[in-house]
């Protein structure tokens, strides 16, 4: 629940990213989210289609949206299985000793700008 | 539609804030400032505790509050009330605080109560157990309080907010009896979590444990200020 914070971090980040590369406007952002971030897409969009209209820059861009899978790595048969299907404990062997690989990403990918 | 050119940009979003929260805590360490934030669903008790630590504490220590509250005012006026320097921080719909606003909010502190030095600021987080933990506010140790009538799988259920807090302050005890809360469930639920982290049963609202609270947070603040 803390898109709309979220969404002002990316606003910041985009901002910025435009002026080192002294472009005015944005077309679309790119966000690389992991699936077991916490991250409502629906809900992001929505606070992002609202937070935009502050800064002049993204007025007009699109929020896009690239999922990453969520991957959990099993320590004790040494083996991956998706995160979200599974949760903690390996469906190969049983064990709970796991961590994730990959889901928790939280990534500005690109930002399309007007070619020149 | 129009052509574009691609910008790479690859950069996680809350990198910032992070590297934002490392410097304040550095600004704070050097000022000999331990600054404190408690996390807890609404209700759970954080004013409660804040203005019982705060009496404990403040026969040794200069101690400051930060409420940040949607948008009321009302936990600010119970520390004001107490006699206790306490700046209001509105999040104007933000579900949670980051380093930014905890830096402008101890500098408007040190303003309006013209004090030279805090031995102590103390943050009341907004009451929610999921956005605040995501952010890393400055704070020298995070404090979570989990209250006997939300039960005791919360440690489950949150992850993040108990992976990361030093203390569990499990408050409102003196309702156990006519609650199912299991104490031997929660410890386990907050071992999972975090394996060096210390619980402490207590009931703000009439003393019981919290003597036991305020030694762990003295020496807490006496570590912080030496070194
Ligand atoms: N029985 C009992 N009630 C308590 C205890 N601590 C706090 N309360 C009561 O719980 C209610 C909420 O306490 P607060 O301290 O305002 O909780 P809070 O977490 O600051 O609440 P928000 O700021 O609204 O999120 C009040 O009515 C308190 O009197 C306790 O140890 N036992
Ligand atoms: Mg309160
Ligand atoms: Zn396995």
């Amino acid at each position: 629940m803390h898109e709309l914070g979220v969404v002002f971090y990316v606003i910041k980040d985009v901002a910025n990213v435009a002026v080192e590369n002294k472009v005015s406007t944005v077309n679309s952002v790119t966000l690389e989210i992991g699936e077991v971030s916490g991250i409502v897409h629906d809900y992001l969009i929505d606070c992002w289609n609202w937070a935009r209209k502050k800064e002049p820059c993204v007025e007009n861009a699109e929020l896009k949206i690239e999922t990453i899978d969520a991957v959990t790595f099993c320590e004790n048969c040494e083996k991956n299985y998706p995160t979200v299907a599974y949760g903690k404990i390996c469906p190969h062997c049983g064990s709970d000793k796991t961590y994730l690989v990959t889901g928790n990403e939280f990534m500005i990918k690109e930002i399309a700008v007007p070619e020149d | 539609m129009n052509r574009c050119d691609i910008l790479d940009v690859k950069k996680t979003i809350l990198e910032d804030n992070d590297a934002d929260a490392n410097l304040l805590r550095e600004n704070l360490r050097n000022k000999r400032t331990f600054y404190m934030n408690v996390m807890s669903s609404p209700g759970a008790g954080k004013t409660t505790t804040i203005l019982a630590t705060i009496k404990a504490l403040s026969s040794k220590y200069k101690v400051g509050v930060l409420q940040a509250d949607i948008d009321s005012d009302v936990d600010a006026l119970t520390i004001l009330n107490a006699g206790f320097p306490c700046i209001q921080l509105h999040t104007g719909g933000m579900c949670h605080l980051d380093a930014d606003m905890s830096r402008q909010a101890i500098k408007r502190l040190y303003e309006v109560s013209s004090e030279e030095h805090y031995d102590v600021i103390i943050l009341e987080n907004v009451g929610n157990l999921v956005c605040p933990a995501e952010f890393d506010t400055g704070a020298s140790m995070d404090v979570v309080i989990l209250s006997v009538p939300e039960g005791d799988d919360k440690p489950l259920k949150y992850p993040l907010v108990f992976e990361k807090s030093e203390a569990v302050i499990i408050n409102k005890i003196d309702a156990l009896p006519v609650f199912d809360f299991d104490m031997v469930k929660v410890h386990e639920g907050v071992r999972m979590r975090n394996q060096t982290s210390k619980v402490f049963p207590v009931s703000a609202l009439n003393g019981d444990g919290m003597d036991a609270w305020y030694e762990f947070l003295m020496t807490k603040v006496e570590a912080w200020q030496n070194g």
